[in-house]
C-alpha cells in the first residue's frame, strides 16, 4: 500500500537532491535541470497532499508551477544561449561582473 | 474690542518681524522708524483699552486651542483686566520711548537693525506674559523675555565680559526658572488647570501646606527675574549691555516681572500671610543691602543697577505685605522715573564717549543741561520728595509696612530711603557739578540730538506727576486686587511722611553741601567697610570659589572622565565592532552566483530551524 508517506519521502529526497545540485553544479544547464527538481519535488508534494485532503486546490497550484517553470526555462535558456555566444561557455564562474 | 488688544500684542511682533528681515544689512533708518510707529501702535491700543476698562470692561479673549492632549487643555488665551492693562500701558510706553531714544544712541552701531528687531521682540514676550489668562502662557513670556534679555545684554558678544554677562543672566533665570516650573506642575497636579480663573477660584479648597510650597515655588522664579538676593548678581552685570536695554529690560519692565507675578497671584499669596511675610523680609533686606552696594560704587550705571534691585525690594515689601495696589502703583512710578534715569545715563556715556566711572566726569551740568534737569527730576522722583512720582509710591510702602506692625522693615526701609538719597545726589554731584575732571582727562562731552531729549520728555512729566493719579489708580485696579486698609491713625501715618521726608531731604542737602565742598576724603576708600561694599559684599567671589570652580572642575571630571572614557568609548565600540564585522563578511559578497545559491540556502535552512524549533510563550 502506498501511503501519503510515501509521496512526501519521495518528494523530500528529489528536494534534497536538487538542493544538492543548485550547490554544487557549476554547469549553468545542469543548474536549470536541478532547479527543475526542486519544482517538480514540490509538485509531489502538492498534488499528494491534495488527493489526501480531497482538495483540488494543490493540483491547480501545482499545474500553476509547471506553466511558471516552463516559461522560465524558456526565458533562462534563451539567456544561456546569449550567454554562450558571447562567452563561449556556460560555466558559473564565469558570470563574477558583480563583484563587490 | 478685542482687535485692539491683537494690535497691542501682535504690533511689536510684526516689527520684530519686519527689522529682521533687514538684520544681515547696512544700518537702515527704515527699521527703527517702522518698530517706533509700530510700538507706538501698541502703546495707543494699550490706551484706548485702559480707557474701555476703566469704563467697566473685561476683555477676556480664546485665541486658538494651542495644546490639546488627554486631560491637559491649554488654549492661546489673552485676558486684559484692570491689572493687565496697567502693565500693558506701562511696558509700551516706555519701550516706545526706549525704542525712539535708541535711535539717537544706537545711531553709529552695527547691528542697528538687529537692535530694534531684539527690542521688538522683548516687547511682543513681555506682552504675553502680561496679558496671558494662564500660567503657561506666562511662563512662554517669562521665557521669552529671558531670551531677549538674554540676546541684548550680549549684544556686544565680541566683547568678552559682555557674551559673559549675558550667560550668567541666563544661568541664573534658568536655575530661578525650575522652581517655578516646579511650582507650575505642582499647580497643575492640583488643580488640571493652568487658567487663573480656575486656580483661583478653588485655590482656598486647598491644604494650606500644598498652597504654601506653591507660593514658594513661584516666588523662587520671581526671585530670579527681579534679581533678588541670592539671584541679585546677574543684573548689575547686565549692565554690560546697550543702555537703553537697561532702561527697558533691566530697570522698567522685565525685572519687575517677579512682582507682577505675585500680584497676579494675590489670590493664592493672600491664603499664606506667613510666604508673604517671608517676600516682605527679603525685599526689606534686599532694599538696604543693593542701596549699600550703591553707596560706594563708582561706575553710573550699575549705581542705577542697585538703586533697581534695591526698589525692586520696596515693591517686593509691599507685595509681600498685602498691599498687592501699592507695589504696582510703585512699580508703575518705579518704570517712569528709573527707565529715564537709566536713558539720561545713556546720554552721559554717549558724551562721554563710553566713560562709566563717575570720578571722571564733573562739571556737565553746563554743557549737557537738559540731561542734567531731567536726571534731577528723575532722581528726585527716586528718593521721593514730594510732589514727585516715588514720594507717594514710596511713602505708601513705608506705610504699609508700619501698619502691618512690622517696625523693622519699615526701619529698613527707612535707612534705604536715605541710603537712596545719598546715592542718588551723589551720582548728580559727581557727574554734573564739581571739578570738571573730565577737561584734564581729554574728553570732549557735548548734549544729545534733540529728538533724543523730546523722547525722554514724556517719561520726566509722568515722573513729576504720575504720583498725583495715587486715588484714582487706587480705585482703577482695586476692583479687582484685594483692597489694603491702613489702620492706623492718619496723624501716625502724616508724621511716618514727614519724618521719611524730612529724612530724605536732610541727607540730599546734606550730600549736596558735603560735594559742594569737594567730597569725602580718600581715606574713607581703606576702611574695611568701604571695601566690603566696594566688592559687593565679596558675594561675586564666593560664588565664583563655591559655586563656579567646584562646578567647573565637575564639568571637566565629567567630560574626561565619564564622558570621554565612558560614553564615548561604548559607542566608538558599537561602531568598531560593526566595521569589523562588515569587513569580514565583505567577502561574502563575491558575485559568484554558486556561491550566493549556498548563502541563501543557509539562510533558509536557519528561517526553517527558527520556524520549526522557536515557539513563543513556550
Amino acid at each position: 500500500m502506498i501511503t501519503l508517506t510515501h509521496y512526501l519521502v519521495l518528494s523530500g529526497i528529489l528536494f534534497s537532491l536538487g538542493i544538492v545540485g543548485v550547490l554544487r553544479r557549476k554547469n549553468l544547464l545542469m543548474l536549470f535541470f536541478s532547479t527543475e527538481i526542486l519544482l517538480n519535488a514540490v509538485n509531489i508534494g502538492f498534488t499528494a497532499v491534495s488527493k489526501y485532503y480531497g482538495d483540488l486546490s494543490g493540483q491547480i497550484f501545482s499545474f500553476f508551477i509547471i506553466a511558471i517553470a516552463a516559461s522560465e526555462v524558456a526565458v533562462g535558456l534563451g539567456l544561456l544561449v546569449l550567454w554562450y555566444k558571447r562567452s563561449g561557455t556556460v560555466d558559473l564562474d564565469s558570470l563574477q561582473m558583480m563583484k563587490g | 474690542m478685542e482687535k485692539y488688544l491683537f494690535v497691542a500684542l501682535f504690533a511689536p511682533l510684526v516689527g520684530s518681524l519686519f527689522s529682521l528681515l533687514f538684520t544681515a544689512k547696512e544700518k537702515n533708518t527704515i527699521t527703527a522708524i517702522v518698530t517706533s510707529a509700530l510700538l507706538l501702535l501698541s502703546f495707543v491700543s494699550s490706551l484706548t483699552l485702559l480707557v474701555s476698562i476703566h469704563d467697566g470692561l473685561t476683555l477676556h479673549v480664546k485665541m486658538m486651542d494651542w495644546i490639546s492632549a488627554g486631560n491637559l487643555n491649554l488654549p492661546f488665551g489673552f485676558i486684559v483686566d484692570n491689572v493687565s492693562v496697567i502693565m500693558m500701558v506701562t511696558v509700551t510706553l516706555v519701550s516706545t520711548v526706549v525704542n525712539v531714544y535708541s535711535m539717537g544712541y544706537m545711531g553709529h552701531d552695527k547691528g542697528y537693525n538687529r537692535f530694534f528687531t531684539y527690542i521688538s521682540a522683548f516687547v511682543f514676550s513681555m506682552l504675553i506674559l502680561v496679558m496671558s489668562d494662564n500660567f503657561v502662557g506666562l511662563f512662554i513670556g517669562w521665557e521669552g523675555v529671558g531670551l531677549c534679555s538674554y540676546l541684548l545684554i550680549g549684544f556686544w558678544y565680541e566683547k568678552e565680559s559682555a557674551s559673559w554677562a549675558g550667560n550668567e543672566a541666563f544661568i541664573m533665570n534658568r536655575v530661578a526658572d525650575l522652581g517655578m516650573l516646579m511650582g507650575l506642575f505642582l499647580i497643575y497636579w492640583q488643580f488640571g488647570t493652568f487658567e487663573y480663573d480656575k486656580v483661583f477660584a478653588h485655590v482656598g479648597s486647598l491644604n494650606p501646606a500644598i498652597v504654601t510650597s506653591i507660593g514658594l515655588l513661584l516666588f523662587i522664579g520671581a526671585m530670579g527675574k527681579s534679581a533678588q538676593f541670592p539671584f541679585h548678581t546677574w543684573l548689575a552685570d547686565a549692565m554690560e549691555g546697550p543702555t537703553p536695554v537697561s532702561a527697558l529690560i533691566h530697570a522698567a519692565t522685565m525685572v519687575t516681572a517677579g512682582v507682577y507675578l505675585v500680584i497676579r497671584a494675590s489670590a493664592l499669596f493672600s491664603l499664606i500671610p506667613e510666604v508673604g511675610h517671608i517676600i516682605a523680609t527679603l525685599g526689606a533686606f534686599v532694599a538696604v543691602f543693593a542701596a549699600s552696594m550703591a553707596l560706594v560704587n563708582r561706575d553710573l550705571k550699575r549705581i542705577i543697577a542697585y538703586s533697581t534691585l534695591s526698589q525692586l525690594g520696596y515693591m517686593f515689601v509691599a507685595a509681600g505685605l498685602g498691599a498687592y495696589w501699592i507695589a504696582l502703583f510703585h512699580l508703575m512710578t518705579h518704570a517712569f522715573f528709573k527707565s529715564l534715569l537709566f536713558l539720561g545715563a545713556g546720554n552721559i556715556m554717549h558724551a562721554m564717549d563710553d566713560e562709566l566711572d563717575i570720578k571722571k566726569m564733573g562739571g556737565l551740568f553746563g554743557i549737557m543741561p537738559y540731561t542734567a534737569t531731567l536726571m534731577a527730576v528723575a532722581s528726585v522722583a527716586l528718593c521721593g520728595v514730594y510732589p514727585f512720582a516715588g514720594f507717594f509710591s514710596k511713602d505708601m510702602i513705608l506705610a504699609a509696612a508700619f501698619n502691618g506692625g512690622n517696625f523693622y522693615i519699615w526701619f529698613a526701609l527707612f535707612i534705604g530711603a536715605g541710603m537712596t538719597a545719598f546715592y542718588s545726589f551723589r551720582l548728580i554731584m559727581l557727574v554734573f557739578f564739581g571739578d570738571k575732571v573730565h577737561k584734564k582727562l581729554g574728553f570732549h562731552p557735548h548734549e544729545t540730538y534733540p529728538f533724543v531729549l523730546w523722547a525722554l520728555l514724556p517719561l520726566g512729566i509722568l515722573s513729576t506727576v504720575a504720583g498725583f493719579f495715587e486715588k484714582p489708580f487706587e480705585e482703577f485696579v482695586t476692583e479687582i486686587l484685594s483692597k489694603y486698609e491702613i489702620t492706623i491713625p492718619h496723624a501716625t501715618e502724616l508724621g511716618l511722611i514727614f519724618l521719611t521726608s524730612a529724612f530724605v531731604i536732610l541727607v540730599i542737602v546734606a550730600t549736596i553741601y558735603k560735594y559742594n565742598k569737594g567730597g569725602f576724603s580718600k581715606q574713607l576708600e581703606n576702611m574695611p567697610i568701604y571695601l566690603l561694599l566696594k566688592n559687593q559684599y565679596y558675594i561675586p567671589k564666593i560664588y565664583e570659589e563655591v559655586i563656579f570652580k567646584p562646578y567647573y572642575r565637575l564639568s571637566t571630571f565629567a567630560w574626561k572622565q565619564i564622558d570621554v572614557k565612558i560614553i564615548d568609548f561604548i559607542v566608538d565600540l558599537i561602531a568598531k565592532t560593526l566595521y569589523i564585522l562588515g569587513q569580514k563578511s565583505r567577502k561574502m559578497q563575491s558575485g559568484n552566483l554558486s556561491d550566493m545559491l549556498r548563502w541563501m540556502v543557509v539562510g533558509i535552512v536557519a528561517l526553517l530551524a527558527l520556524a520549526i524549533f522557536y515557539r513563543p510563550g513556550m
